[in-house]
């Protein structure tokens, strides 16, 4: 043992490289690695200066800032509890629209629709994800929002017996518009990335459900959806921390209300949007306000990442997942 | 897959009918997820193409006076193809570099396993968020100058680079180690096989994952708020205001004069055909290294 030990030991340092020539490839090494690292620190340095920026205003209002419900800045008072459920309503909104349409879509794609028609149907669906979201918000605002104006009235009106949901008048911009909007920007994300995971449904399940003399639907709601479920939540997720970030498109379309909007079809503003609104003239306490808006947005939508994060590894059964990010290179990945 | 029905009893009604009822369902969720998609693209056509064939549209700038001729979008598309370019240069090697890292060196380490980690959370926080940062670390603090062009660029590069480790990272993993082996066997350095195997093994994918961050890139406007702002005249220096299309169509879109919102809907749809045209190349790309 020790003999051989010895003998390997003089053969390699005769093939040995030089420690000149072994220099670029530990300067290779290190430089990566720093870069790897530099990503890291950013996040978190970035994390730091946030809470330093809004300090004063946490400082100043406490928990009121989240909880409070009145946004006034000319009387520098800024308690953004019309912020917090303007974005939780349009984000929950856009995903009781989205999700379902999202991964019924994957499911007919995956499992039911014709396999020439597998791969154009996906790519246009992901090519919602390719229109920007100011597209988004030039669309909303002078096709959807005076087109939905009238159905909306009619649904408010006729309803009008469900709190919250009926009753009121809707204005032209409001919460079911902005969560509409976002519906359709969170479909491709939670349709691509079902379908990932309803393709790594084993052949073995489905072809045991159809020999024991299931249908179809029975096929997929026996075999597909309860082993894809993990990810498609995941996916849901992931699809909801998009729509709690979305700027520029909501900004468009919610009406900046100060205060918490009284039903559905009302104005409203949500964190990201009145950062968007008020920053061009913001100073002072009010800076800080927006800052701490970005804060409390960031911090949401870390939290939703990490279980999105969770559910998606979850839902991969031990294959890494190669599209979770929303953004799949491969077109399809066939079955 | 299908069974000969005849040596078996048959499937009772109700559950035929079920089956008929919820393969309707699914088809018709999947015509409801395309009709956004034939919406926007039939109003950007049909308000963007008049705007397209008035005068000056593509070889004039904003006027930005508000009675006169409104001016066409060149500075727009100009100063969005210039930013974009420059943060594709600091996104796409800082990108390619990590999934380098990724791949190559950390693999499985628990250092490897938090920057995945880490850019995974990065993909997941919002586009503003970018702007913010940039704004505090370099335009309040005065970094040659307060707005301009180049922390715009810097802003979009954060958004882009998860993006392309990502996509780097997956086409990196494919491939095979027996070509690395095969390098090493002969005594390469670990550096050579980077940038002789492994490199231009993996190059048509990564040019597709860089495209398409650089299609995410492009059609961004918040970042750009925050760090960029807005200018009406062309210009190609990155230290100072800078047009962009998707700044222009924001602002554009908030105006009340019905010629400049038509403006805006020739710059969307200017913005559309820039993004749509990346992704088409991008996929183009991918689809022939497959079958090669």
């Amino acid at each position: 043992m020790e003999a051989s030990t010895t003998t390997v030991t003089v053969g390699r340092s005769g093939l040995e490289r030089p420690a000149a020539s072994r220099l670029p490839d530990q300067a290779v090494k290190w430089g990566l690695s720093g870069l790897a690292a530099a990503i890291l620190i950013l996040i978190v340095y970035f994390f730091i200066r946030l809470i330093g920026e809004s300090h004063n205003v946490f400082s100043q209002y406490g928990l009121s800032f989240i909880f409070g419900n009145d946004w006034d800045v000319n009387h520098n008072i800024y308690h953004g509890a019309a912020m917090l459920v303007g974005t939780l309503v349009t984000s929950a909104i856009a995903l009781v629209i989205g999700v379902p349409v999202a991964v019924a879509a994957a499911v007919y794609v995956n499992e039911l629709c014709p396999r020439r028609l597998r791969q154009p149907l996906s790519i246009l669906v992901d090519l919602l994800a390719a229109v920007p979201s100011v597209v988004y918000g030039l669309w909303g605002v002078f096709v959807l929002a005076p087109k939905l104006l009238g159905p909306e009235k009619w649904f408010a009106s006729t309803f009008s017996f469900i709190p919250w949901i009926g009753g009121g008048t809707p204005t032209l911009y409001n919460y079911f518009l902005a969560g509409l909007i976002l519906a359709i920007m969170l479909l491709p994300i939670v349709s691509a990335i079902s379908r990932e995971v309803i393709a790594t449904v084993p052949a073995e399940h489905k072809e045991a459900a159809l020999a024991l003399g299931a249908t179809r639907w029975e096929m997929i709601r026996m075999a597909v959806l309860p082993y894809s479920r993990a990810g498609i939540t995941g996916g849901a997720m992931l699809g909801l921390g998009r729509a709690l970030g979305e700027t520029i498109a909501v900004f468009l379309v919610i009406g900046a209300a100060p205060t918490i909007g009284a039903h559905l079809f009302s104005q409203g503003n949500t964190f990201a949007a009145v950062i968007a609104a008020e920053f061009g003239e913001a100073q002072g306490i009010h800076i800080s306000a927006l800052f701490a808006a970005g804060l409390v947005l960031f911090v949401l939508t870390l939290i939703v990442n990490v279980i999105a994060r969770w559910f998606v590894a979850r839902g991969s059964h031990g294959t890494r997942g190669t599209g979770a990010t929303g953004m799949t290179i491969a077109p399809s990945e066939g079955s | 897959m299908s069974i000969s029905a005849t040596s078996l009893p048959q499937v009772s009604a109700r559950r035929r009918w079920n089956d008929k009822i919820m393969r309707g369902a699914l088809l018709a969720a999947t015509v409801v997820a395309l009709i956004p998609l034939i919406l926007i693209v039939y109003f950007l056509l049909k308000r963007g193409l008049s705007a397209w064939t008035s005068s000056g549209f593509f070889t004039t700038d904003p006027t930005g006076s508000f009675f006169g001729n409104p001016g066409g979008i060149r500075s727009a598309i100009l100063g969005s193809l210039l930013m974009v370019v420059l943060a594709s240069v600091i996104a796409i090697p800082v990108g390619i570099g990590v999934a380098l890292y990724l791949t190559e060196y950390g693999r499985d380490s628990w250092f490897a396993n938090l920057v995945r980690y880490f850019v995974d959370v990065m993909t997941g926080v919002p586009s503003i968020m970018f702007g913010l940062f940039i704004y505090i670390v370099l335009v309040t603090a005065h970094v040659g100058g307060g707005f301009t062009a180049w922390k715009g660029s810097v802003a979009l590069s954060l958004l882009m680079i998860p993006i392309v480790v990502r996509s780097a990272e997956v086409v990196l993993l494919l491939v095979p180690g027996s070509l690395r082996e095969a390098a090493l066997a002969l005594g390469a350095p670990r550096w050579r096989v980077i940038t002789k195997v492994v490199l231009p093994t993996a190059a048509p994918g990564l040019v597709t994952g860089s495209l398409l961050a650089v299609a995410r890139g492009m059609g961004e406007t918040a970042p750009l708020l925050f760090t960029v702002t807005f200018a009406f005249g062309l210009t190609y220096n990155l230290g100072t205001l800078m047009n962009s299309l998707p700044v222009e169509i924001f602002n554009d879109i908030q105006s009340p004069r019905s010629a400049i919102v038509t403006r805006a809907w020739g710059a969307g749809l200017t913005l559309v055909a820039i993004v749509l045209l990346l992704n088409v190349i991008a996929r183009f790309i991918a689809s022939r290294s497959r079958r090669a």
